[in-house]
């Protein structure tokens, strides 16, 4: 292979995705050198000791290789005075495709993980219905279930990236900024299942969700989107929920801010308005410039975000890589993500895995040839509605940067010279 | 007929059906859950609505408050509400001050009931649920008495509670049907 075999699309590098397809640059995961595919003669390929006496047998339980690397999510310090209050996040830059494990599946507790024994658990629906109802984890297991792939993102996500009160761009990783967004396939039943059986008060246009934790945590979802695509989670990723997402059930709305989801799921009650809780008034609501503040920004904004190369990556040859990463829409799929590797001057548009990834992570990848210089790396999603991922300018002159969530502006990686990566406000 | 050979009954019919089974499933409950009724839930059900609606019997002023504030409360939010970290701070704050404005519950919080709904279910955040409902009226009005918004002497109640017009009542825009 040859640099004029390449062709490129974009400047400062930027390689036709058509590249990844075809056998060009196969096997392309890490730099590749064009001397490295000239032939070392001093190369004598050997049977390694593991294929020469068997190793351990089956197991109960599976584990990540001892030399995978020892990646984990990045839990915040406990804060005492707001105990099992906190998040943590999930290890983007290690991770590929577009499934979470659960183990790695991002956090955001507002009072700790309750321990629930689910022969105890209730879920009651009450309010505006013709018959209250309660409903134990055993009655829940035997309805009609459906399996769906959805994202999760808090809405603090990327809050770093605002720059409030000047502050600078954090020198920080994949995780450490954005690590609040995650992917599984959930099951459950849809909700409007169990609202029917109740029977819905047509005076009813929001539902109550509250969980059973220790802050009892409740969110109001307007009741043309309960009735939508919500549904009432038991499985992730095939095993039932963790603890940590929720254990035994949790409410799964899909496309939209974190904290909507509520975990630990136990009380569905109807009204005529919303409640007006904690966690949507004093808190996830963004104040604007005119100091009037917007409340139930429900879907998550239309967000890309290359995690390879990203924040404290250092690039250790010249040559070519394959630039990836994640893209999202709270209002549908993603249809196109586009890269540029000069700070935005020129785009070319990356190759996507799965256009049709409804509310859910779509990965996207693009060759890139590094010769050296400095670059600043970006992405910029278009979801299956057209709306286009502002940039960080772009954003905060649209809303200001007095309201602290919601952040989904375009991120911007710098590489130096040297090869060294960082978060830099471009 | 049994709730076991209904979930069946649903069951066959999506295995004869091509089509999705979410008509089907609408078509005919499964009907688990057990009936119950809004007094079995008086005890459950914790929330108070900005209409009023939840609110529990019982009342408390201020005055009365300030015992339990400072014995259950003050740790975290100081003796006045000041706070003890940047979550904590209770009173102050201007949503028209210049730069990022100290959103507060005098400041920002948009309903006297949410104050009430929240330290019912989650204050205080080491022991929550533990003050009883009365407590509850009396630091929900000790908390709008540092603010300033009510004097030390109202009562509140379920019925006065929801008249408070908090300072920041206008302030919030719903974004629920933002396309």
């Amino acid at each position: 292979m040859t640099d004029q075999e390449l062709e490129t699309v974009a400047g400062n590098g930027l390689i036709n995705r058509r590249h990844l397809l075809g056998l060009g640059l196969a096997g392309m995961g890490v730099a590749v050198a064009n001397s490295a595919l000239a032939a070392d003669a001093g190369m004598r390929l050997e049977i390694p000791a593991w294929s020469k006496s068997p190793g351990p047998g089956a197991s109960g339980y599976g584990g990540r290789s001892s030399y995978a690397g020892q990646f984990q999510r990045m839990a915040g310090n406990p804060n005492p005075i707001y105990p099992g209050g906190g998040a943590s996040r999930s290890p983007l830059q290690h991770l590929q495709g577009t499934i979470t494990p659960n183990g790695l599946h991002f956090e955001r507790h507002h009072a700790g993980i309750p321990d629930i024994d689910p022969s105890r658990h209730k879920l009651v629906i009450n309010g505006l219905v013709r018959q209250p109802l309660v409903f134990s984890y055993e009655d829940l297991l035997k309805y009609p279930m459906v399996s769906k792939i959805y994202f999760l993102e808090c809405s603090g996500n990327s809050g770093a990236l605002w720059g409030a009160n000047g502050a600078d761009a954090p020198d920080g990783t994949a995780q450490s900024i954005h690590g609040l967004v995650s992917c599984a396939e959930w099951t459950g039943i849809p909700l409007s299942t169990l609202l029917d059986e109740a029977g819905v008060d047509p005076q009813a246009q929001w539902i109550s969700a509250v969980g059973a934790d220790a802050a009892s945590m409740g969110r109001s979802v307007p009741m043309d989107r309960a009735m939508d695509d919500v549904m009432v989670a038991l499985y992730q990723n095939g095993e039932p929920v963790r603890p940590g997402q929720g254990y035994p059930m949790r409410l799964l709305v899909p496309g939209c801010e974190g904290n909507i989801s509520v975990k630990w799921l136990t009380q569905i009650k109807l009204t005529r308005a919303a409640s007006q809780f904690r966690d949507e008034t004093s808190k996830y609501t963004d104040t604007q410039p005119d100091r009037l503040s917007r409340q139930f920004t429900l879907p998550m904004g239309t967000k890309s975000l290359i995690t390879s190369p990203s924040g404290q990556m250092s690039l250790h040859r010249q040559g070519l890589y394959q630039i990836n990463g994640i893209a999202w829409s709270g209002r549908g799929s993603i249809r196109r993500v586009e890269v540029s590797a000069d700070g935005g001057q020129t785009w070319a548009d990356a190759l996507l895995d799965d256009q049709h990834a409804h509310k859910a992570l779509a990965r996207f990848r693009i060759p890139w040839q590094w010769t050296g210089g400095s670059a600043i790396l970006q992405s910029r999603a278009t979801d299956s509605q057209g709306n286009v991922q502002p940039t960080r300018t772009g954003l905060i002159n649209e809303v200001g940067i007095l309201g602290r969530y919601h952040f989904h502006g375009i991120q911007s990686w710098s590489v130096n010279s040297a090869g060294k990566v960082r978060n830099v406000f471009a | 007929m049994s709730s076991r050979n209904k979930l069946i009954g649903v069951i066959v019919a999506i295995a004869l059906s091509h089509t999705s089974f979410f008509p089907l499933a609408q078509a005919q409950n499964v009907g688990l859950g057990t009936p119950i009724s809004e007094s079995q839930l008086a005890d459950f059900d914790l929330i108070a609505g900005p209409d009023g609606n939840g609110l529990p019997v019982g009342s408390g002023t201020a005055l009365q408050g300030k015992e339990v504030f400072e014995a259950q409360c003050a740790v975290c939010h100081a003796l006045n509400g000041e706070g003890t970290s940047g979550n904590t701070v209770l009173v102050g704050g201007d949503m028209h001050s210049e730069g990022t404005p100290l959103r507060t519950v005098g400041s920002y919080w948009p309903y006297a009931s949410t104050v009430f709904d929240f330290i019912r279910r989650a204050m205080p955040a080491t022991a929550p649920k533990s003050l009883s409902d009365v407590e509850v009226y009396q630091v929900t009005a000790y908390v709008l008495y540092l603010n300033g918004i009510i004097d030390q002497y109202k009562v509140l109640n379920s019925e006065t509670l929801a008249e408070i017009d908090m300072p920041n009542k206008d302030g919030f825009i719903d974004h629920s049907q933002a396309q």
